[in-house]
């Protein structure tokens, strides 16, 4: 019996996507730069992350990275993350959240602005996380994390 | 009577219920046991046949209710060899049991100079109760180290206690995450040499072997109903009468009182001081038929079997490639927990879950633990109950080689 079939539907959480970002996150490194740092912090679980964002003089984000540890979900959730809100604006960049949770919560993306469909379609492969309401919390921490930069506070908890 | 584990099996229905269409494979009794038929049946027939509430209806059928609840006292009492069935009071949890010594012992008798002495491997349980009493009345409180293997350093445990300061020592007898037994009989001559008081942390100890708490020689044993294959909401901690005796109450209310007026009250005895409101009737009842189900068992026949597949998982377990198993204590039980190189726990649980397996991620509530072996992300642990078997141990292991092949 193959893992694939072992293991049931798992494949509908754990696509390539997201086995390779949990593998090899993308933007895993400190911006010693950074103007906006924040952690977040799953104290259940032990999932750590600490985000930092680099902005542009007009107020565009100009770059995202991250470190830490914890879930394949959780480390890709925050990989993809910091692919797409490079360039976005701090309000573009929370609505992209808000949709986000939505789909993380319900597989579907409900209220999503034709200019964050393309991002949006990034974040598609943790849709299954839905299926699996303890891990929610997973893919939603580096969001979380992201809105707790971007107001300028220094600790967010998806608890 | 023989020890036949497929038959076991059968008493408990749960166990024939698929998950995801898999078979059942429940490695999560460390964190709660299932229930056989015998005690899902006792407790229907309590509430079918024999219910009221207790010790106050001049009635006959709360008189049976009343000798109900006090059987099962009774049965607590012979089941961990207590000397006196007053010594054995009735909490919802181990978690409260705690809380009563805290409270009652650690604010009522200690002084405030007195330290408590707990080790690196306790329950959040066994920690957090004890840092309250020191942070509101000062005791201070030390930490006996655990050695890499995972048993308590027994150096580090008599310096700690040499300057003879502390007044009572809290441990468990059983780790819930190493699945080291501690040497308890060692540990109460020790304290009591040096003028400590002890009270052991039996939740997943009285399940896997016979505990004797005269024996043992402490002086306060708790332990959880649910882990114990009976219900939820129902625990016990046994204190010698002696210290009972001199404790105050803990939660104030009907049944703990002697006589109440509106200048001042004056305290039951024990246990009934100890036993404020209604208590957990159903619970006691469901308690008494999990320990009459031990013990028509024997016992002797579940360390056997215990012992047995403890080593059979020592092996499998330890052949599975990239596996890192988290204490090797010489006296253990049947709780593993371990780190897989490339799957997270919690991956890792959700991925087993779905070929039937119930393991535990996270930390276990013993996150200094788990600090102390630089696993702050935690460990995946299976536990077994007396109804696993060797089989359901190789499931584990071929389901953990295909899951660190789903992640590779």
């Amino acid at each position: 019996m193959s893992g694939n079939d072992f293991f049931g539907d798992l494949r509908d959480l754990y696509q390539e996507v997201i086995l390779d970002h949990g593998r090899k996150p993308r933007n895993f490194r400190r911006l010693e730069d950074a103007d906006c740092t924040s952690r977040g912090d799953n104290p259940m679980c032990g999932d750590r992350m600490e985000l930092f964002l680099k902005m542009t003089a007009d107020g565009h984000i100009a770059d995202a990275a991250f470190q830490g540890r914890g879930c394949a979900v959780s480390m890709a959730s925050a990989s993809l993350m910091t692919e797409t809100v490079k360039g976005k604006t701090p309000e573009e960049a929370q609505a992209l959240g808000s949709a986000f949770r939505d789909l993380a919560m319900t597989g579907q993306c409900h209220s999503c602005a034709a200019s964050l469909e393309d991002a949006m379609e990034r974040l598609t492969p943790l849709s299954g996380v839905h299926e699996f309401p303890s891990r929610v919390k997973c893919a939603t921490l580096a969001w979380h994390t992201l809105n707790a930069a971007l107001a300028g506070a220094k600790e967010a908890s998806s608890e | 009577m023989s020890f036949d584990v497929q038959r076991i099996r059968q008493d408990f229905p749960i166990l024939s219920q698929p998950q995801h269409g898999k078979p059942l494979v429940f490695l999560d009794s460390g964190a709660s046991a299932q229930k056989p038929r015998a005690v899902i049946e006792a407790m229907t027939r309590c509430m079918e046949t024999a219910y009221a509430n207790v010790h106050r209806g001049a009635y006959r059928l709360s008189e049976v209710a009343t000798n109900a609840y006090e059987a099962a006292r009774g049965a607590v009492a012979r089941f961990i060899n207590a000397p006196d069935v007053r010594e054995v009071v009735f909490t919802r949890n181990s978690t409260e049991a705690i809380n009563l010594v805290a409270h009652s012992w650690g604010r009522g008798v200690m002084r405030p100079d007195q330290a408590v002495l707990i080790s690196e491997l306790e329950h959040h349980a066994n920690i957090v109760p004890w840092q309250m009493l020191r942070d509101e009345r000062g005791n201070p409180l030390r930490v006996c180290r655990v050695t890499d293997s995972g048993e308590l350093d027994m150096e580090d445990l008599a310096a700690k206690l040499a300057d003879g300061k502390v007044g009572l020592v809290a441990l468990a007898h059983m780790s819930n995450v190493l699945g080291t037994v501690t040497p308890v009989e060692r540990v109460v001559a020790m304290a009591h040499a040096h003028g400590a008081k002890v009270l052991l942390d039996g939740s997943q100890a009285v399940v896997h072997r016979r505990v004797d708490v005269q024996a043992i020689g402490c002086d306060f044993y708790c332990f959880t109903g649910h882990k114990l294959y009976g219900p939820t909401g129902i625990g016990v901690l046994w204190g010698k009468l002696e210290h009972l005796d001199r404790m105050p109450p803990f939660l104030g209310g009907g049944d703990m009182i002697e006589r109440v007026s509106f200048e001042k009250s004056t305290w039951a005895k024990p246990p009934a001081r100890f036993e404020a409101g209604t208590p957990a009737i159903i619970e006691a009842v469901g308690l008494h038929a999990a320990i009459d189900y031990v013990n028509a068992i024997g016992m002797p026949a579940i360390e056997a079997h215990e012992r047995a597949l403890v080593d059979h998982a020592m092996r499998k377990l330890s052949d599975v490639p990239g596996l890192t198993l988290l204490g090797r204590a010489q006296d253990r039980g049947g709780v593993f927990a371990f780190a897989l190189d490339n799957a997270h726990p919690h991956d890792l649980s959700t991925l087993l879950d779905r070929a039937g397996i119930c393991i535990r991620a996270g930390r276990h509530c013993a996150e200094p633990l788990h600090t102390r072996f630089g696993l702050e992300q935690g460990t995946a642990r299976a536990s077994f109950g007396l109804y696993t078997t060797p089989e359901e141990v190789d499931y584990l292991a071929g389901a953990l080689v295909k899951a660190r092949e789903f992640f590779a």
